[in-house]
């Protein structure tokens, strides 16, 4: 059963279709009407990141920083170590994938604070191929003591991230992806950092999603109504996991299912596996990247040939029957 | 700050010195070279009246930003900051012992007067980069002095910080960098060749001053010269003999990244003090 309280939309079959990208650029002119210390990073990808609204609101505190991704990390320490608010931005391959190390020590290690935003996450850059394709950040990111680690499900979820994020205090990483994609939640629904959402509740078994697949699970579950009783939960904050609601959750179904468009191993799947392991020990089915790197294609033509889709989700589900 | 004689600040480094050798045979491990062939510049840095710090209040928001990049050569910097009063003397013994402030490799803020994180080379000068655009943004009058090894010079990240650096103008931005021709494989030139530093650098659109790292008065002269450039950022390049004071680590490449064992140190010391005794005065020869 739909749970009223998270505020999502009325029709799930007919969503509007809209780019994370988009509320991300949206929220961040809003941070920076609300907060004139929040300043903005970018390696030359300022309009498909969306920092375009931004800089033509607040040209003075917008930085073209290059093709460069390490300055760009180690600038945005500097900048933050005197107590501005950085958000640094590029495709989630470089930022953090290029810049890793930067984002260890002199962000990480020195707990400054920083904001950084990997756009064209998972197979979001389709068609550009698997080379820019980018299935390991949240791996990258997790790993790191002092991150706070975020995926929102959609165009409002990231627009309330962004606000979210300029707020706490310390280095954070959030990803999304480029295409358009349904918008389940509302402006009514709730948003606090480390506290996962149960956006349908269930009895036999779990699902566990982030990102876009948060809507890929909500349909997997209404097309089992009648045959398994599922419930739905969106862990949109990947670090610190909501130790709580995830383990009450496989305690209530006993059985779990997670899905992402990132790889099994690291990611939201990973992290779940081993929260359980310690803590509740069930059977976990992981939807996600399986060890590969992407190829050339539409997103929607990979995320159905590597396993990514309300299908693939109803299939662990059954498998476990 | 009281007026002190060039003659007062030789002095001081060569104690400074005798402070880094004693410190890292302590420790065990730890790079001589580098803290050894800087003291004069460290010592000119903090006690020639170049930059504006309070050591009782570290932290405070107009003081000048002194970053070092060059993680390695914490053990001078260290030294400096507790006889400039930041922290006691007594825990320069501490070096990296386990529960010290003073980490092997610098950690920001983790004691007073430490500003960033460093160890893996090239971090510190975005860091200086970001600092001098956050005061240029602000308004603000403090500077921001990076100081660099000549090995670190190898790391991409350095020229996107510097083609960052000059992009913006960033006067309020000193980058020092100890051109010691070592590094932990060998010469720098045989690791991988440098030359020409000072034209690489005015061709990245620095005002580049480059000295004898170990005559004070040229440091400070280099320094006042980088003050009164408005147009764009300084890089000062100091020319220096890794291990300077103690002769059998001087231009030696194997002292790079070795700390002294007990007889080492005794000898060291030994010469450390001879050259007090000649009148405070460091010379090249």
């Amino acid at each position: 059963m739909i749970n009223g309280e998270m505020h999502l939309i009325e029709d799930l079959r007919n969503p509007k279709l809209v780019a994370m990208r988009d509320g991300y650029g949206e929220g961040l002119v809003e941070a920076g009407k609300r907060n004139e210390r929040v300043v903005v990073l970018v390696a030359d990808l300022t309009e498909s990141t969306r920092t375009d609204l931004f800089k033509k609101e607040f040209p003075e505190r917008f930085f073209e920083m290059g093709i460069a991704e390490q300055n760009m990390m180690g600038v945005a320490a500097g900048m933050a170590a005197c107590g501005l608010i950085p958000f640094v931005n590029s495709y989630a391959c470089f930022n953090p994938g290029r810049n890793w190390e930067q984002l260890r020590l002199s962000v990480c290690l020195s707990g400054n604070n920083v904001k950084v935003v990997g756009a064209h996450a998972g197979f979001g850059n389709g068609t550009d191929g698997g080379n820019q394709q980018m299935f390991e950040d949240v791996a990258l990111t997790r790993v790191l003591p002092n991150m706070t680690v975020l995926v929102p499900a959609d165009y409002e979820q990231a627009k309330k991230m962004v606000l979210a994020m300029a707020e706490l205090v310390g280095p954070v990483y959030m990803r999304m992806t480029k295409p358009v994609r349904p918008k389940v939640t509302t402006q009514g629904t709730p948003l606090t950092i480390g506290k996962a959402q149960v956006l349908r509740s269930g009895k036999e078994v779990t699902v566990f999603a982030c990102g876009a697949m948060v809507y890929e699970a909500l349909l997997a579950a209404e097309e089992l109504v009648g045959q398994v009783d599922v419930e739905v939960v969106n862990v949109h904050t990947i670090k610190p996991l909501d130790k709580e609601t995830i383990v009450n959750s496989a305690r209530k179904t006993g059985r779990v299912v997670t899905a992402e468009e990132h790889s099994i191993i690291g990611g939201l799947g990973g992290a779940i596996a081993e929260l359980l392991v310690e803590e509740y020990p069930v059977s976990v089915k992981r939807v996600g990247m399986r060890d590969k790197f992407g190829e050339t294609g539409e997103p929607d033509e990979l995320l159905a040939k590597y396993g990514m889709t309300k299908e693939a989700i109803v299939g662990k589900i059954k498998e476990r029957r | 700050m009281l007026p002190v004689s060039m003659d007062d600040l030789a002095e001081k480094a060569n104690l400074l010195r005798a402070e880094v050798v004693k410190m890292l045979t302590n420790a065990g491990t730890g790079h001589s070279a580098g803290p050894l062939g800087s003291a004069d510049f460290w010592t000119m840095l903090y006690f020639g009246g170049l930059i504006n710090y309070k050591a009782n209040d570290p932290w405070w928001e107009e003081r000048d930003r002194v970053v070092l990049s060059a993680g390695h050569y914490c053990p001078i910097l260290y030294a400096v900051l507790a006889e400039a009063g930041f922290f006691p003397k007594s825990e320069l013994a501490t070096l990296r012992q386990l529960g010290s402030k003073l980490q092997g490799h610098p950690v920001a803020r983790s004691l007073p007067g430490i500003e960033t994180s460093s160890g893996p080379l090239g971090q510190g000068i975005s860091q200086a980069v970001g600092m001098a655009l956050a005061a240029k943004m602000d308004n603000q009058k403090w500077r921001v002095v990076c100081f660099m090894g000549d090995g670190e010079q190898d790391e991409g990240q350095v020229w996107e910080a510097y083609l960052c650096a000059a992009k913006y103008a960033l006067s309020n931005l000193t980058v020092v960098i100890d051109r010691n021709n070592i590094q932990i494989d060998g010469h720098t030139e045989n690791v991988m060749p440098l030359d020409s530093l000072a034209a690489k650098l005015a061709a990245f659109n620095f005002n580049v001053v480059e000295i004898d790292g170990h005559n004070l008065m040229e440091i400070k002269e280099a320094y006042e010269r980088a003050r009164v450039t408005f147009e764009k950022p300084t890089a000062i390049i100091l020319r220096t003999i890794p291990g300077k004071g103690v002769d059998f680590m001087e231009n030696d490449p194997g002292w790079h990244g070795k700390a002294p064992k007990l007889a080492e140190a005794v000898e060291a010391l030994a010469e450390l003090r001879k050259i007090r005794t000649l009148g405070g005065k460091i010379t090249n020869d």
